[in-house]
């Protein structure tokens, strides 16, 4: 063979390699598995979380969750109800078809069909137009001034790979439609889907041709889960991974103090809550009047717990005690109704003799064991708590797949509710879930049947409200009422937990995404 | 004969029938999957409208009808997870899980075996005892235990094995393999000897049981009598027909072991049918679940019914007392 050649060879394959060396790779683990690749056939908050990496909106989160733009370069209302976006020119998705107008009217459209899944997401949403091949029309039914947070959780697809493809229609869970999309994904987004094989593992590979300019140094992301708690910690600590979120909060200190890894930690948007039964009678004491609709009783409920004490004994220290029911960084909080309420038994005993139950009264008290950190300890000390100053708690713990159903039905007295006000991000999510009576689309989740007149109205007002700081005013308000009037009992946010090896560099958020765009390893 | 199999036949399609119901009705009570399947923000009527979609509105009996006529058709629903057909799924996921109860059976017979005949011939022996000793943890260490320490011992604390997954896979048009690669190989190791221990320690005493039984008959007394070599007495004449229900036991013991991989595979995160059922329980995928409970019924029964008419093709008392 000629030198000349094997020389050159040589050279390229030295050159292959040095590349094949510097290339980093990312391999994390979390407890749960992408359900698909169908942004649209699901509504679980994971799923959307990985699938960000792969496709972009038109208004995404930025390092600090403020909005910023993303697919959409600017925006502005033309009309109470049409908002106009003007789009990004010169992105690609992956397999290098032109990002345009067309993309996201039938994104929009996709989104709309009565057979998607997460169209919920953007209820308020009517329909989309073209203008021109840069400009939209996004048309919302009446003023809505939570779209761009709605529309933060839409991601783009591409219309002609779509048409190619035969997914046009959504995917969807309920009627088992599953489409190319469901294992396949053409974003524009910082990552490409290289494989994707449920339970044992996905990969992504970088997009060199991503709009942005990248944050992060990586050139692959190996994503395995890892279902079984102490399985994912030894698959770190034996250095097979690089990341896992969460990590579980009871080797937090035994990952901590292993040399060569860290623990990272932040308080969660979730907010952790006893929900209370405000209907005639308690399942606990049939036929009697519920105790509960007296203020005095659901402010002694509330005196009775020490709070200080879950945190420093079930939590770890790890968790942040709230006397609201939305957490700092979610429009609707205001540090005024934040303070705590106080653990005082004495008083307490004094406001449930007032109310007219001196010795007490009984309830029951519900919890899943597999839902929430620590969810199943948090309710044991509640219990033993509330018993202590007389009110006689019944504790009953269950798994969430059978807990949310009862829930969901009004089964419980005193029940536990986690929410962290996603997609939207904002607090008029608990005003609409929470707080308001199921009709008309509101009060999803409100199965323990508070109402408040006033709320009611400030919720109707607030989702209409277009002038941002008005909207956030009534938000404060709805919520100072809900703790004046005791309609939950807030507990604590709880914290997100992850654990890397040293080395590499992560952001953490507080609504518990995983956004390896800002991520760096070495 | 003919009528053996007929009737074999017939109690095998009841029992199917029985699994079937009682896999249906029981899954209706495990929870609601339109919870888990709602956006937290649902309303009730998106709930409601979802229950409509999933059929879950019609009475128990319509949907047991209906449920019983697409699995007859072949057809075992889409999963709630996965968005994909079950039988799929299940097609897809078998591989894993039939190669690590290959090793495990491998793994389980060729030390199995040696140690109950050791255990047989010297019973008193420092080893045997041992043998014995080590025997009785190794029948009552919870598999998630076992699996937990090899994992601390062999992969975090000396790095010599992967702790969780399959490694690498070749796929064989629809059949994926771990064998052809190192990284398969390594990773079926812990696994392997996770779900092995337990069947290793039940063939060993058996063995060693039958054994112990055999040697003290007539024929080897004879054969001992007569000076004969101990090795021929030992392993061509006692081994051989000690082996007998050795064979019947792993038999069966294989049907348990698909049934049973669930912790094993959990503990190794090994994408087999153990954790795709696992999944499907804590995210209330009832078609999975209800395929996955047939499937195994499906497998005992066939396992079963074989062995009977093996039985009664070997053994002619049988057919007669029978038919």
């Amino acid at each position: 063979m000629n030198r000349r050649l094997i020389f050159g060879l040589s050279v390229a394959m030295g050159a292959l390699m040095g590349f094949a060396a510097e290339a980093k790779t990312l391999r994390w683990s979390s407890p749960t598995d992408i359900t698909t690749l169908d942004p649209y056939a699901h509504t679980e908050s994971f799923t959307t979380s990985m699938l960000h990496h792969v496709f972009d909106p038109l208004v995404r989160r930025g390092r600090n969750l403020e909005l910023e733009p993303a697919l959409a370069v600017s925006w502005k209302t033309v009309k109470p109800d049409t908002w106009r976006f003007e789009l990004r020119r010169d992105v690609k998705f992956h397999n290098g078809n032109p990002f345009t107008a067309d993309d996201v009217v039938a994104s929009i459209n996709r989104l709309l069909d009565p057979g998607a899944r997460a169209r919920g997401n953007i209820a308020t949403v009517t329909g989309a137009q073209k203008v021109d091949d840069y400009t939209v029309d996004i048309v919302t039914k009446g003023p809505y001034p939570l779209l761009l947070n709605d529309l933060a959780g839409v991601y783009i697809m591409d219309k002609e790979w779509m048409e190619a493809n035969d997914a046009l229609k959504p995917g969807n869970i309920a009627t088992g439609v599953t489409t190319a999309a469901s294992t396949q994904a053409n974003g524009t987004g910082p990552f490409k889907v290289e494989s994707y094989k449920p339970d044992a593992g996905t990969v992504f590979v970088v997009n060199p041709n991503w709009w942005d300019k990248p944050r992060h140094n990586l050139d692959r992301i190996e994503f395995k889960p890892i279902k079984s708690d102490a399985t994912r910690v030894a698959a770190l600590l034996s250095g097979e991974l690089d990341l896992i979120a969460p990590a579980p909060l009871q080797d937090l200190q035994r990952i901590g103090s292993s040399s060569g890894f860290k623990v990272i930690e932040e308080p969660s948007l979730r907010l952790i809550m006893l929900s209370l039964n405000f209907r005639p009678e308690l399942k606990a004491m049939p036929g009697q009047k519920n105790p509960i609709l007296d203020l005095k009783v659901r402010q002694a409920m509330w005196h009775a717990i020490d709070f200080e004490a879950i945190k420093k004994r079930v939590m770890r220290d790890k968790s942040r005690n709230t006397g609201t029911l939305v957490a700092p960084p979610v429009p609707g909080y205001s540090k005024d109704n934040d303070g705590p309420f106080g653990y005082d038994p004495e008083k307490a005993k004094k406001l449930l003799a007032e109310a007219g139950y001196p010795s007490g009264f009984k309830t029951k008290l519900n919890c899943p064991n597999d839902r929430y950190i620590n969810d199943e300890q948090i309710c044991v000390a509640i219990a033993s708590m509330w018993t202590k100053v007389g009110i006689q708690t019944e504790l009953q713990t269950e798994s969430r797949a059978t807990y949310f159903p009862r829930q969901d039905r009004g089964e419980f007295d005193v029940s536990m509710v986690g929410w962290a006000t996603l997609p939207p991000m904002d607090g008029f999510s608990v005003l609409a879930s929470l707080l308001t009576e199921q009709k008309e689309g509101y009060g999803g989740s409100n199965a323990s049947t508070y109402s408040n007149p006033q709320i009611e109205e400030l919720t109707r007002k607030a989702a209409v409200e277009l002038d941002e700081e008005k909207r956030r005013a009534m938000l404060v308000e709805a919520l100072k009422i809900a703790r004046d009037t005791v309609a939950y009992i807030p507990i604590h946010q709880q914290p997100v937990a992850w654990a890397v090896r040293d080395g590499v560099e992560v952001p953490q958020f507080p609504d518990e995404y995983v956004r390896l765009w800002f991520a760096t390893v070495k | 004969m003919f009528k053996v199999l007929l009737t074999r036949l017939g109690q095998a399609a009841l029992v199917m029938l029985v699994v079937s119901a009682v896999s249906f009705v029981m899954f209706r009570y495990v929870g609601d999957p339109v919870a888990s399947m709602s956006r937290e923000n649902a309303s009730a009527e998106e709930k409601a409208e979802l229950r409509r979609a999933l059929g879950l509105d019609q009475p128990v009996v319509v949907q047991y009808g209906r449920f019983l006529q697409r699995t007859l058709s072949g057809d075992l629903g889409i999963s709630y997870r996965n968005q994909r057909p079950v039988t799929q799924l299940i097609a897809e996921r078998l591989p894993a899980t039939l190669e690590l109860v290959l090793v495990a059976t491998i793994l389980s017979l060729s030390l199995g075996i040696p140690l109950g005949v050791l255990c047989a011939l010297k019973p008193n022996g420092a080893a045997a005892r041992v043998v014995q000793a080590l025997s009785l943890i190794g029948i009552s260490t919870p598999t998630f235990v076992t699996g937990i320490v090899l994992i601390l011992v062999f992969a975090v604390s000396l790095g010599w094995l992967p702790s969780f997954g399959r490694g690498e896979v070749v796929d064989l048009g629809w059949w994926s393999t771990g064998f052809l690669t190192l990284s398969g190989l390594k990773a079926l190791i812990l696994p392997g000897i996770t779900l092995a221990l337990y069947q290793l320690t039940l063939i060993m005493r058996l063995v060693r049981a039958e054994m112990i039984d055999v040697l003290s008959s007539d024929y080897i007394r004879f054969a001992r009598a007569r000076g004969l070599p101990k090795r021929y007495i030992h392993f061509r004449l006692a081994l051989r027909n000690a082996l007998m229900p050795v064979i019947t036991v792993t038999g069966l013991q294989i049907g348990s072991l698909i049934a049973f991989a669930i912790v094993t595979e959990t503990v190794f995160q090994w994408p087999g049918m153990g954790l795709l059922f696992i999944q499907a329980v804590s995210f209330v995928d009832i078609p999975v679940m209800a395929a996955y409970l047939l499937f195994v019924g499906l497998l005992f029964v066939l396992i079963n019914t074989v062995v009977d008419i093996l039985y009664a093709v070997v053994d002619p008392r049988l057919r007669a007392r029978s038919a």
